[in-house]
């Protein structure tokens, strides 16, 4: 295929991945919106006044940043991974395996899809944020960098989980028991500071952490851990996962008989 | 001309150990209208697998229009339409989104996909659905849809594997209509399916397939005649003359005693009894030898009926 026909084909699995999420948007968009908003209202307003500063900013300030960035990443996760598997599950992946895109395109196709519904949601979740405090940026070019690499690196991830699902179940039991906890134990809610000693450097090896101070950073200007080690961090996952589901691609697996 | 399809030495074993092809050859001439037949298990969508890369192949060679898929497999699909035995699509996607989906995939610009689109819902009776989730058609819909969405990017080789399973007789001679008048614009057509009636209706080669092996693969014609063909083996009285013969009809003498006798459709078995009571041989019993051919065909039919 040459570039042009390359790039027709990328933005029709985009297209494709865009209605999908938009069809069912009760159940892509809405969720999101309401949890977050359950987030500002309980942590932010009731609990948060009560809890005082962190880190030098209002609990509610403290808490945004990382709670839309767990909006991205279960979202452009969750995307990824329930698109993926269910044209596995319906077969309907075989009119892309047939058809003369190459790999890597199908990959960016899905990829760039689930970052789409990351950033939608990102959107919607800073919005109804804004209800509750104020919001400035400390610096638009670590939000954009660490955003789009982020949710980059959670839509592959997502991949690699649909690759290996045999079934819907399958698709449920990392966000539930891998990717939620880590976001928990990411600081989200707390400054690392607060950790003793041990579990602080446990926390080092948890990628949620650096996501999060790294955006934390580019909102409110702290970060628990230094911004370059963080993005360098996340830059290694990404190409990792990348370079692994191209492999995954390449070979088949799970794909072709 | 380089063969739309040339199989050599294929065989594939999955993953449990289980052998579904057993070294296949085959080859397919451009503007054939192909049938592959077989009964249930022979290895026939196995085989369409492997050349539309759903399958990966344990050996041999397959070239579409003279592109080996193994160096260039995307060239190799550009010149292949495949309608699979199994409904494949989205069942949420509305019918025409199936359709231009697919035609992107193909890097087709896209107000020409949505020309070919419209002209391939209105020619398979599809227009009035083209709003319609595919989950909300008929089976025979969903058929014809397949059969859209492989013809969406004008492949020169179209396979269809069991394109009429499913289909009421009306719908079934409409689209009998439709690939006659595709494989008459020049389009290589190669499908797989449980009726003979079918292939001979449509076909002019096929090849059959049993057990992963290619068991036949001739004419329609040739096969057909054969098919009709009856051998009769006559057990005489007395020895047989040495140019014992019967005018009209293929015999061989098999020892002193004994005749076969080809008879055709047609033809009947009074005209050899006379001819032979006039050279004055004494016929005193008679069997059928039994047509391999035929056996298969049963077998077939039963199998498609199982
Ligand atoms: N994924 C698989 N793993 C193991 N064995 C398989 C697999 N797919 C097919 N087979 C076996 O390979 C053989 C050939 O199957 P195939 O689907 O090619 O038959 P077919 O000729 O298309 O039959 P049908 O007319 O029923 O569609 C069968 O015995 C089948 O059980
Ligand atoms: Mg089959």
């Amino acid at each position: 295929m040459n570039a042009k026909e390359q790039y027709i084909a990328f933005m029709t699995i985009l297209r494709k991945e865009i209605r999908r999420y938009t069809r069912i948007w009760t159940q892509t968009l809405l969720p999101s919106a309401i949890t977050m908003s359950l987030y500002f209202v309980i942590f932010g307003s009731l609990v948060g006044s009560r809890i005082g500063e962190m880190g030098g900013f209002t609990y509610m300030q403290f808490v945004v940043p990382g709670l839309i960035m767990m909006a991205i990443v279960t979202n452009s996760y969750s995307n990824v991974v329930s698109s993926f598997f269910g044209s596995k599950f319906n077969n309907s992946i075989e009119e892309l395996l047939v058809s003369p895109t190459p790999n890597y395109i199908i990959l960016w196709g899905y990829i760039i899809g689930g970052v789409t519904r990351g950033l939608a949601v990102a959107v919607i979740v800073t919005v109804v944020a804004l209800f509750f405090t104020h919001l400035s940026i400390y610096s638009f070019p670590v939000v954009i960098g660490i955003v789009t690499l982020t949710s980059v690196l959670f839509a592959l991830a997502g991949f690699i989980n649909a690759v290996f699902a045999n079934s819907f179940d399958d698709i449920s039991i990392v966000p539930t028991f891998v990717l939620t906890p880590l976001i928990y134990l990411g600081g989200v809610f707390y400054s690392l500071d607060l950790l003793p000693e041990f579990w602080r450097g446990v926390s080092q090896l948890n990628p949620l952490v650096y996501v999060v101070n790294a955006f934390r950073y580019g909102v409110l200007g702290v970060s628990d851990v230094s911004i370059e080690f963080a993005f360098g961090m996340i830059a290694a996952f990404t190409v990792v996962a990348y370079l692994y589901c191209m492999h995954l691609l390449n070979s088949g697996t799970r794909l072709r008989q | 001309m380089v063969p739309a399809l040339a199989i050599e030495n294929l065989s594939k074993t999955y993953g449990n150990d289980f052998t579904a092809l057993k070294g296949i050859s085959l080859k397919v001439e451009q503007g054939d209208f192909f049938a592959l037949l077989g009964p249930n298990g022979a290895g026939k969508s196995t085989t369409i697998g492997i050349i539309c890369s759903l399958v990966d192949k344990t050996g041999g060679q397959v070239q579409v229009h003279g592109v080996d898929i193994d160096l260039d497999f995307a060239g190799a699909k550009k010149f292949l339409g495949v309608v699979p035995q199994e409904f494949n699509f989205n069942v949420f996607e509305k019918t025409r989104d199936i359709l231009l989906t697919q035609a992107g995939y193909y890097g087709i610009p896209r107000t020409i996909a949505e020309e070919r689109a419209d002209h391939f819902l209105k020619k398979l009776g599809l227009w009035d659905k083209r709003n319609t989730a595919s989950r909300m058609l008929s089976g025979g819909m969903k058929r014809r849809l397949m059969i859209a969405r492989a013809l969406i990017h004008q492949p020169k080789l179209l396979i269809l594997d069991e394109p009429t399973a499913g289909v009421d007789i009306e719908m079934r001679r409409s689209m009998w209509e439709f690939l006659q008048e595709i494989n008459a614009s020049g389009t290589t057509i190669i499908l797989t399916t449980h009726y003979l009636e079918e292939a001979e209706a449509l076909c002019r080669n096929i090849a059959i397939i049993n057990h992963g092996e290619i068991v036949e693969n001739t004419s329609m014609k040739s096969l057909i005649r054969r098919l009709h063909r009856e051998v009769f083996i006559l057990d005489c009285r007395d020895d047989l003359p040495r140019s014992c013969a019967v005018e009209g009809f293929v015999t061989r003498q098999i020892d002193s005693h004994t005749l076969e006798v080809e008879v055709e459709k047609g033809q009947d078995l009074n005209t050899v009894f006379k001819s032979l009571s006039e050279q004055g041989i004494c016929v005193q019993s008679m069997r059928n030898r039994a047509n391999r051919l035929e056996e298969m065909f049963v077998n077939l039919v039963e199998g498609a009926k199982g």
